[in-house]
C-alpha cells in the first residue's frame, strides 16, 4: 500500500506495535471497562429494569475510551516524535487518521469484552444496540483523536481532555442509547452515521492546525 | 529569491508571551553554503531553526525557505524518534513516510556508516545518548534533504562519533546546505560560507 493510504496503515501500524510493546493502554482499558461494569451490576437494584443497563453501558464504553486516548499521543510527546511526524512530507491529516485507526483498534478490543460482560451481567444486545457501539466507537475515536492531540499539545492536558471530550460526546451517547432501547433505532444510527461523518471531516480538515503554529 | 538564495532571513523576531527570544535576526543563504549559528544559551538558536524548518512561525519579520519540507533535514534537542520502536523499525517508518527510495538499502547504509548496525533490532530507550543521537543523525539523512539543521549535533557524541559526523558533513558539503547551531565552532571551519553570532535578546 502506497501513498496518503499506505502512511495511514504505517502510521496505524506503528501505535499498534507500540501498544503490543508497551502495553500501556488497552489492558488499562480492559480492567477499566470490566471493574466499571461489575460496579454498575451491584449499584444497580434490581428492579432497575433493563433500560436503565442500557445508559451505563454507554457511560461505561464513553469513559473507557477517555482512558485510551489520554495515553493516545504519548510516544509522540516523549522524544519529539511529533515534530518529526509533521515535518514529514506526508498530509498532516494522516497522522490523525493513524492515530484514529489505533484508536479504533483500542476501544474495539476493550468492546469485544465489554459487551460479552455486560449481557452477562445485565441484558442481551440486539443488532441496533451493536450498529450503535460500532457508529458511535468511529465517532469517539475521531474526535477523541484530536481533542486529545489539543490536550496534548497544552499544559493541563488532564483536564482538558475530558472537559472538551465529554460534551462532544453527549450527542454519541444520546444516539447509542437511542439505537439500543428505542423502538425506531433507525433514525438514532441515521444520527451517529451524520455525527461521524460530519465530525470525521472537521477532525480531518483541523487537525493540521492543531500540530503547527 | 534568487535561485542561488535558498534561505532568507529578515528583521525576524520571536516572542512567547512577553519574553522575546530573537531579536531582529537577518540574513542570506546560498545553495550549497553552510551558516555556523553560535551564541550563548538562551540567545535564540534553537528557535531559529525551528522557525527555518517550519516548527514555529516568526512574531515578526520573514523567513523565507525556498524548499518544500520533503527536502528538509532536521536534528533537534530531542531525537524526534519512537523511543519503544526498534532503530530499524523508527527509520523504517520514516523512510515510508518521507518515500525514500531503496528504503531498505539506505537505511542499511546509513545504520552501518553511523556504526548503529548491530543495535538495529534494539529500542531506542535502550540506547545511550549518544547512539540516540547518531540515530537521530541517520533520521535526519534518510531522505537526502537538500537542507539540513542541525542543532548542536555534536552534543552527546564521542570522539569516534563527532569524527564521523565531521567527516560525513564534509561530504555533503557543496551539494548540502547547512545551518548549524554549535558551541564548537572551530569543528566547522572548514564547511562554514557564514556566521550569524545571537546574543541575548
Amino acid at each position: 500500500m502506497t501513498g496518503y493510504l499506505g502512511d495511514v496503515a504505517a502510521l496505524a501500524r506503528k501505535d499498534l506495535r507500540l501498544e503490543l510493546r508497551a502495553r500501556d493502554t488497552l489492558p488499562a482499558m480492559l480492567l477499566f471497562v470490566l471493574a466499571t461494569l461489575v460496579v454498575f451490576h451491584f449499584a444497580l437494584p434490581q428492579d432497575a429494569g433493563d433500560r436503565a443497563a442500557y445508559g451505563l453501558l454507554w457511560v461505561a464504553l464513553v469513559f473507557t475510551s477517555l482512558l485510551g486516548l489520554a495515553r493516545a499521543w504519548v510516544p509522540e510527546q516523549e522524544a519529539g516524535a511529533l515534530d518529526g511526524l509533521v515535518l514529514a512530507p506526508t498530509d498532516r491529516s494522516a497522522i490523525w487518521l493513524g492515530k484514529t485507526v489505533a484508536a479504533l483498534a483500542f476501544l474495539g478490543a476493550a468492546e469485544l469484552v465489554a459487551l460479552p460482560a455486560f449481557t452477562l451481567f445485565f441484558a442481551p444486545l440486539d443488532a441496533s444496540a451493536l450498529a450503535g457501539v460500532l457508529l458511535a466507537s468511529v465517532g469517539i475515536c475521531a474526535v477523541g483523536s484530536l481533542v486529545s492531540a489539543m490536550a496534548a499539545a497544552s499544559r493541563g492536558r488532564e483536564v482538558l481532555l475530558p472537559l472538551v471530550f465529554l460534551p462532544l460526546a453527549i450527542p454519541i451517547v444520546v444516539g447509542g442509547v437511542g439505537a439500543s432501547i428505542s423502538d425506531e433505532p433507525g433514525k438514532f444510527l441515521g444520527f451517529l452515521g451524520l455525527y461521524d461523518v460530519v465530525f470525521a471531516i472537521l477532525s480531518w480538515a483541523a487537525f493540521e492546525y492543531v500540530v503547527t503554529e | 529569491m534568487g535561485d542561488a538564495v535558498l534561505v532568507r532571513a529578515t528583521g525576524v523576531e520571536r516572542s512567547f508571551g512577553p519574553r522575546r527570544v530573537l531579536r531582529d535576526v537577518s540574513f542570506e543563504l546560498v545553495r550549497g553554503g553552510a551558516l555556523v549559528v553560535t551564541g550563548p544559551n538562551g540567545s535564540g538558536k534553537t528557535t531559529l531553526l525551528r522557525l527555518l524548518v517550519g516548527l514555529a512561525t516568526p512574531t515578526r519579520g520573514t523567513l523565507d525557505v525556498a524548499l518544500d519540507r520533503a527536502r528538509l533535514g532536521f536534528v533537534g534537542h530531542e531525537p524526534l524518534l519512537y523511543r519503544e520502536l526498534t532503530a530499524l523499525e523508527n527509520l523504517d517508518l520514516f523512510g515510508r513516510l518521507y518515500r525514500v527510495p531503496e528504503r531498505r538499502e539506505r537505511i542499511g547504509m546509513l545504520l552501518e556508516r553511523f556504526g548503529l548496525w548491530e543495535a538495529r533490532t534494539e529500542r531506542v530507550l535502550a540506547f545511550s545518548r549518544g547512539m540516540t543521537q547518531r540515530l537521530a543523525l541517520c533520521r535526519a539523512l534518510l531522505h537526502g534533504p537538500e537542507l539540513l539543521v542541525l542543532d548542536e549535533p555534536h552534543s552527546a557524541l564521542d570522539l569516534d562519533g563527532a569524527a564521523l559526523l565531521d567527516q560525513e558533513l564534509e561530504s555533503l558539503a557543496g551539494t548540502t546546505t547547512f545551518v548549524v547551531a554549535t558551541h564548537e565552532p572551530a569543528r566547522l571551519d572548514r564547511l562554514a560560507t557564514g556566521r550569524l553570532a545571537l546574543g541575548r535578546p
